[in-house]
């Protein structure tokens, strides 16, 4: 398998009031292409600076980060990302949201036609082809971080890296849009990397588990291969032993070896 | 950009239910007549349709009756506010010089019978004087906007530019617009274009300031995008700086037409020539005083329709 992102050795350390903040340490980690990988740890421990890493919004301090073979300058739309706010432009239609990435893309080289097309083709992909000129205060929360990660599937990206997506919805809409995502990646073959805070959700969604110990200076604690069969269902996992073994693993590593900081 | 906002839309809701009051009276004057011919058509014949048509009048009595009783609730406070007003103004006109009401009521309907003509450069018709006016103020503001506002967009954006221009604008935003007609007047070596650079000065600053302010408060999350889209400045510019900053830098418009009009009045008597202005100063050198009262009335109710006109304009670029 082809290696999508190699992270060699890197440390993120920021300046704050304080002083030096060493955030991540060390860090080691290879994702393959097709893979999906779920970064947890709790809260504060660098799991979103991790994800900031691949993306180029943050630089290492020390190490390397490459994405398919070439060291991360920046930002890219090679690297779409979906942030836990859905981050919709509250001016501009679901359409044009989706467009304007989509005219970033692929403006250069294809039709207007086309790249409408493929906006309408990436409203379809999350079943809201409806709401296409609804502006972002009109529909509900997962409708706009379904835009979000249309928008993000649209850009065809080489990975898409996605920070707590469904971390403020609720938990009925949370499965439902887990369910779809499941199916897009699955369609789409996408390399996905997400952080979470959802052990269920890491169990249900990844290839791996990548979990991370308390900051500061977190480092990869462990790494967990869930091994479950694809597709996978939810409510057949219910009673699967083996699910109930890698949750009680990552659970484990949570709660006993990674006490939660006291706050 | 909701607080901004605030007490202009309060105002605004009022003024607009002040018209449809006004609009409602007349209806509900010339209503209660139309009912009353229906009502009696629909009494001579009862036996026919029983009750029925009876009961149907009285609602349509109560409905017009209900409507009839929120107009009067809220034309009363404000009338009242008027015809206080109006009375203070008759007592001090009755142990002043200052002409009373009726006086000055007379003199305006006279004063607008006609006012478009023109009998030489310094005497014109109000309607003539009003527009001059405007036109400078237009001039004055449109130059202001043409340039405060590209300003602003730099100074917000680029903070080595906010840096630099913090201390002229600290500096000179205070100081009294008529403080710098002299200037003008050297420089343009002429009344006219020295009373629009006054104007220019004054209006400048809300514009800059407001949309400083609103560049700089666009919120890091679209910014984000822009940085992991990686769009370029000139898209970053027309998608989200523009739009986000849109709402601030309407509500600096607005502060800069309500100052520019201010300001035009005094810059105009001592500049001369054909404006509202100069015209209160020419009437109290006729000692015309029910003229200047007059005047008084046509600045604020032009200061108001102009606001009002922002106002509507900036609500067609709000967003939620």
């Amino acid at each position: 398998m082809e290696k999508l992102v190699q992270i060699e050795n890197a440390d993120v350390a920021f300046y704050t009031k304080k002083g030096l903040f060493q955030a991540l340490s060390g860090i080691d980690l290879t994702v393959t292409q097709g893979e999906f990988v779920t970064l947890i740890g709790h809260s504060g421990c660098g799991k979103s600076t991790l994800l900031n890493l691949i993306a180029g919004l943050v630089m290492p301090t020390r190490g390397n980060v490459f994405v398919n073979g070439r060291e991360v300058a920046g930002p890219g739309p090679d690297r779409a990302v979906v942030f836990q706010n859905h981050l919709l432009l509250p001016w501009m239609s679901c359409f044009d949201n989706i467009y304007l990435a989509v005219e970033r893309v692929f403006g250069q080289s294809e039709t207007r036609a086309r790249l409408r097309e493929r906006t309408r083709e990436a409203l379809e992909l999350v079943h809201l082809s409806h709401a296409e000129n609804k502006l972002p205060h009109e529909i509900s929360g997962g409708m706009k971080q379904r835009v979000g990660i249309a928008r993000a599937f649209a850009m065809q990206p080489k990975i898409l890296l996605l920070d707590e997506p469904f971390g403020a919805l609720d938990a009925l809409t949370r499965a439902h849009l887990q369910d779809e995502l499941m199916d897009i990646v699955a369609e789409t073959h996408s390399t996905v990397v997400m952080v979470t805070h959802d052990v269920d959700e890491a169990v249900l969604l990844s290839d791996r588990i990548v979990m991370l110990t308390n900051g500061p200076a977190a480092v990869v604690g462990d790494i967990v291969s869930v091994d479950l069969a694809r597709p996978r269902d939810r409510l057949a996992h219910a009673h699967d032993y083996r699910y109930h073994e890698l949750r009680t693993a990552v659970l484990e590593f949570l709660y006993r070896k990674q006490m939660a900081p006291a706050a | 950009m909701k607080l901004a906002t605030a007490p202009g839309s309060g105002s605004t809701s009022i003024i607009s239910r002040r018209k449809f009051e006004a609009g409602d009276d007349a209806d509900a004057a010339a209503l209660p007549k139309s009912l009353a011919a229906k009502a009696a058509n629909e009494v001579e014949a009862p036996a026919i349709q029983g009750d029925l048509p009876m009961r149907r009048t009285s609602h349509a009595f109560a409905g017009v009756k209900t409507a009839l009783r929120i107009a009067l609730r809220l034309i009363t406070p404000a009338a009242m506010g008027l015809l206080v007003f109006v009375g203070i103004w008759a007592l001090i006109a009755q142990v002043t010089t200052l002409p009373n009401p009726a006086k000055t009521w007379e003199a305006a309907v006279t004063l607008f019978s006609d006012p478009f003509y023109v009998k030489g450069p310094n005497d014109q018709g109000i309607g003539w004087n009003i527009l001059a006016s405007l036109r400078r103020v237009a001039i004055g503001f449109g130059l202001a906007a043409l340039i405060g506002i590209p300003l602003g967009f730099m100074i917000g954006r680029f903070k080595f530019l906010s840096d630099m221009a913090a201390p002229i604008i600290s500096l000179l935003r205070p100081v009294s617009p008529l403080a710098w007609l002299p200037i003008g007047l050297l420089v343009f070596s002429a009344a006219g274009p020295a009373a629009i650079w006054v104007i220019f000065v004054s209006a400048i600053w809300p514009m800059i300031i407001n949309t400083a302010v609103g560049v700089r408060q666009i919120p890091q999350d679209y910014m984000n995008v822009a940085k992991v889209l990686n769009l370029s400045e000139w898209k970053v510019f027309t998608k989200i700086l523009f739009p986000a900053a849109l709402p601030y830098m309407m509500t600096g418009v607005r502060l800069s037409i309500g100052v520019a009009w201010l300001v035009i009045v005094a810059a105009e008597m001592l500049t001369g020539g054909v404006g509202i202005g100069f015209w209160v100063w020419d009437e109290w050198n006729n000692l015309n005083v029910e003229h200047i009262i007059i005047a008084i009335f046509v600045v604020g109710i032009v200061g108001l329709l102009l606001e009002q006109a922002l106002l509507l304009l900036a609500r067609r670029f709000e967003y939620r």
